[in-house]
């Protein structure tokens, strides 16, 4: 298919209604991180008596699993269709995954709002939340299992039209990343059938905490890899193409997808490590095989900057960093991208510092750790996508990203990087010094390090300030390029291989070997100290509403 | 597959920096003793008083030895429950000298809830169901605020006590 005709309209129409979705949920969840900010700073009080634990859990829901899972199905189905293609039998099951998702949205979001479901978005058992956030989040998660087997069953039918030829990278990724998020999230969508909606409608009478939570994780982190692998798509093979260079590595990118698929589901314990009745030897080794992503991660790393290097120098840019000089700086499809890039290298030390078995018990919920994922998640991800975002929306609209619309980009790109320096390592110092997270302003007992956190959190709110404004800028960005920007053919880069680039290993798209090793890291990881966890069950824990102000 | 050899050198000081680390955290987390909290001990959330440590007059600080002392809390949305002292009021600090070494026994009775004393190694999970241990040795003296740092409700953030460590 060629990169520069664009989609049919009703296909480019399916893609579009997930990017609405992504912005309306970025302004009000934008909205709800500068409140949370300001409340915490001390100097404002939330109007209209709203409680703050209202805001954080619609900041969290909304920004954590809505935006990134409407933008990266949306994403992902806009790779697959230019990969691959889509029947029209496909996209309609295309729309009913886009309802079905946003539908769930609505009856959370709701049940939030009306003060229902103070839990966070975590929703961390004995809290009890009304029956209808459970089953909004629900709607969710089949939503997006409905995304997955169209994208599988669009590889699958390529395939049987394509005999003995390799997959398209992206249409691989994509791949590898829904089969990732379909066997993690089985770990929660058990636990919400099985344990919550039946316990929260009073049909049992209690629920085991420390499954529910280790269902949880097993699906969290995961969670984190779902959003940070389409980022890497587009770091591995749409960059590269925006450089105006090659894929550096059809095998390597394949292999570290690969690896990234392995490692990022037997590791949840590293979300509890200071938790009780787990057995410190089955935590240390799950820290073991989260480490493991440091392969896959360098590997990236490697092969990013051998592009950045390569295109320069056939550019005949010469000396040490000539090449580096020349990258196109002003290009915000380059630069919005490349500053996630930069975030992700005190954010993966970060996350080193966050999943060592011993360090972690100095943060483990600290602010230290918001600050961690505003970096990774908030920034690398977040900028990348919105470097997605500034050709993708013009070209399903067949609009044109224009020098004027760039330019606004790369200032809110610059704001967004100094708003979150700021917010991000105040709470880094903070957290440090042992400021809780998810907490609301408070004076605790008073005294000297009560005061110190208070002066950090007067920071945050300058960056959540600055932060906000750049969210502004953002949509004001996307609605023109939605349905203001002049009219034309803004292209969809995919990066190609060299002439002479080796040939692909088959055994890479081996799926049986792949998935089947997964399958076993996670029953190796998990069967015991899950045996362990149901064998030694306390007696179960009763429903909670009153702590939640229901 | 072909690696380059730039990357081959990339990759090899990058797992052998790998490899390193992992066994320094194995190290001090098998011989040295360093695992974070697990303790693993289960109890009746709905009746924590039928555990020794967990009688109401039980809670707070004793000197178990010299220089030895173990605390025993029951945690509960939106307060820890630490005893009370000669007047009958609740404890709100625990005060301690300098060098001793302190035991924490923490359960909940309700909803889950952090266990932190900022400022120090102290951070545990308490969770419905499960007692939290952990012993530690009070270097610094000080004033350190004893926070809950896992969510338990809107009363979260006015849960806390003072942990004061004196000359
Ligand atoms: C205007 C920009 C933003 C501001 C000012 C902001 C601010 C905050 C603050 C202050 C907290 C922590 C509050 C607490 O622990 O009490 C928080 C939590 C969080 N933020 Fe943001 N944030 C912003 C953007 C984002 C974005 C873009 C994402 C994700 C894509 C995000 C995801 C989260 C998540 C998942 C939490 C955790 C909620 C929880 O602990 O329950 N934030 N944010
Ligand atoms: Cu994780
Ligand atoms: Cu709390």
């Amino acid at each position: 298919m060629l990169k520069n005709t664009l989609f049919p309209k009703k296909e480019a129409r399916l893609y579009m209604a997930f990017m609405h979705v992504t912005f309306a949920s970025l302004l009000i969840g934008g909205l709800m991180g500068l409140l949370q900010t300001l409340s915490r700073s001390g100097q404002f009080k939330l109007p209209f008596g709203i409680n703050y634990y209202t805001i954080l859990t619609v900041h969290g829901v909304i920004l954590g699993l809505v935006l990134t899972t409407f933008f990266i199905v949306g994403f992902q189905f806009a790779l697959m269709g230019k990969t691959v293609g889509i029947s029209d039998k496909q996209r309609k099951w295309g729309w009913i995954a886009f309802w079905t998702m946003l539908i769930g949205t609505i009856i959370a979001a709701t049940t939030i709002l009306v003060g229902q479901a103070n839990v966070l978005y975590t929703f961390y058992a004995p809290l009890r939340a009304h029956a209808a956030f459970y089953i909004g989040l629900a709607l969710v998660i089949v939503g997006s299992w409905i995304a997955v087997f169209v994208n599988f069953r669009q590889l699958y039918v390529w395939k049987k039209a394509n005999p003995g030829q390799k997959s398209p990278l992206l249409a691989f990724m994509v791949t590898i990343n829904m089969a990732m998020w379909f066997i993690a999230s089985l770990g929660v969508a058990t636990s919400v059938l099985v344990q919550f909606i039946p316990w929260s409608l009073g049909y049992a009478a209690t629920i085991n905490v420390l499954l529910s939570r280790t269902l949880f994780w097993y699906f969290g982190h995961p969670l984190v890899y779902f959003w940070l692998l389409p980022a890497y798509m587009a770091w591995y093979a749409i960059i590269p193409k925006i450089i105006g260079g090659k894929l550096f590595s059809d095998s390597l990118a394949r292999m570290s997808f690969i690896l990234l698929l392995m490692f990022s589901i037997p590791v949840g314990f590293h979300h509890q490590l200071t938790e009780p009745g787990i057995d410190p030897t089955w935590k240390f080794i799950q820290v073991v095989l989260t480490f493991m992503v440091v392969i896959p991660t360098l590997m990236t790393a490697f092969s990013i900057f051998a592009t950045f290097e390569i295109t320069g120098r056939r550019k005949g840019h010469k000396g040490l960093f000539g090449w580096f000089k020349r990258l196109p700086w002003k290009d915000v499809r380059f630069l919005a991208p490349f500053i996630g890039m930069v975030a992700f290298i005190p954010g993966g030390a970060g996350g080193i510092v966050n999943a060592s078995h011993q360090m972690n018990t100095l943060i483990h919920n600290t602010i230290w750790v918001t600050g961690h994922f505003h970096l990774t998640v908030a920034t690398t991800v977040i900028l990348t996508f919105f470097g997605i975002a500034y050709w993708l929306v013009p070209h399903l609209t067949g609009r044109r990203l224009t020098p004027k619309l760039n330019k606004l980009g790369i200032i809110q790109t610059i704001i967004w990087t100094v708003g979150m320096t700021i917010m991000s390592t105040s709470m880094h110092i903070q957290g440090l010094l042992g400021g809780p997270r998810r907490s609301d302003f408070s004076n605790y007992a008073g005294g000297e390090q009560v005061s110190t956190w208070i002066s950090y959190q007067v920071a945050q709110a300058v960056g959540g300030t600055i932060l906000f404004i750049g969210i502004i800028l953002m949509i004001y960005i996307f609605i023109q390029l939605a349905f203001f920007a002049p009219r034309g053919i803004q292209e969809f880069p995919i990066a190609e291989e060299e002439v002479d680039a080796d040939p692909t290993p088959k055994i890479l798209e081996n799926w049986y070997l792949w998935i089947g090793i997964t399958v076993a890291l996670i029953l190796f990881a998990y069967t015991i100290p899950v045996i362990d966890i149901i064998k030694h069950s306390p007696p179960g824990s009763l429903p909670f509403d009153w702590p939640i102000g229901r | 597959m072909h690696l380059h050899k730039y990357e081959k050198i990339w990759l090899t000081f990058g797992l052998g920096s790998l490899a390193l680390f992992l066994v320094i955290i194995g190290f001090a987390a098998f011989w040295k003793g360093t695992h974070p909290m697990s303790h693993i001990e289960t109890i009746d959330p709905q009746n924590v008083e039928a555990h020794e440590s967990f009688k109401p007059e039980n809670l707070g600080l004793r000197e178990v030895a010299e220089g030895k002392y173990a605390v025993n809390i029951v945690a509960s949305a939106f307060n820890y429950n630490i005893g009370t002292d000669a007047d009958g009021k609740p404890v709100k600090k625990i005060r301690v000298p300098k060098g001793s070494t302190v035991l924490f026994q923490i359960t909940t009775k309700d909803v889950v809830h952090g266990f932190q004393v900022a400022g120090t190694n102290v951070n545990m999970m308490v969770e419905p169901g499960h007692v939290s241990r952990l012993e530690t040795v009070m270097k610094n003296a000080g004033e350190f605020t004893v926070v809950c740092n896992e969510y338990c409700g809107i009363g979260h953030h006015q849960m806390f006590a003072t942990v004061e460590v004196y000359e």
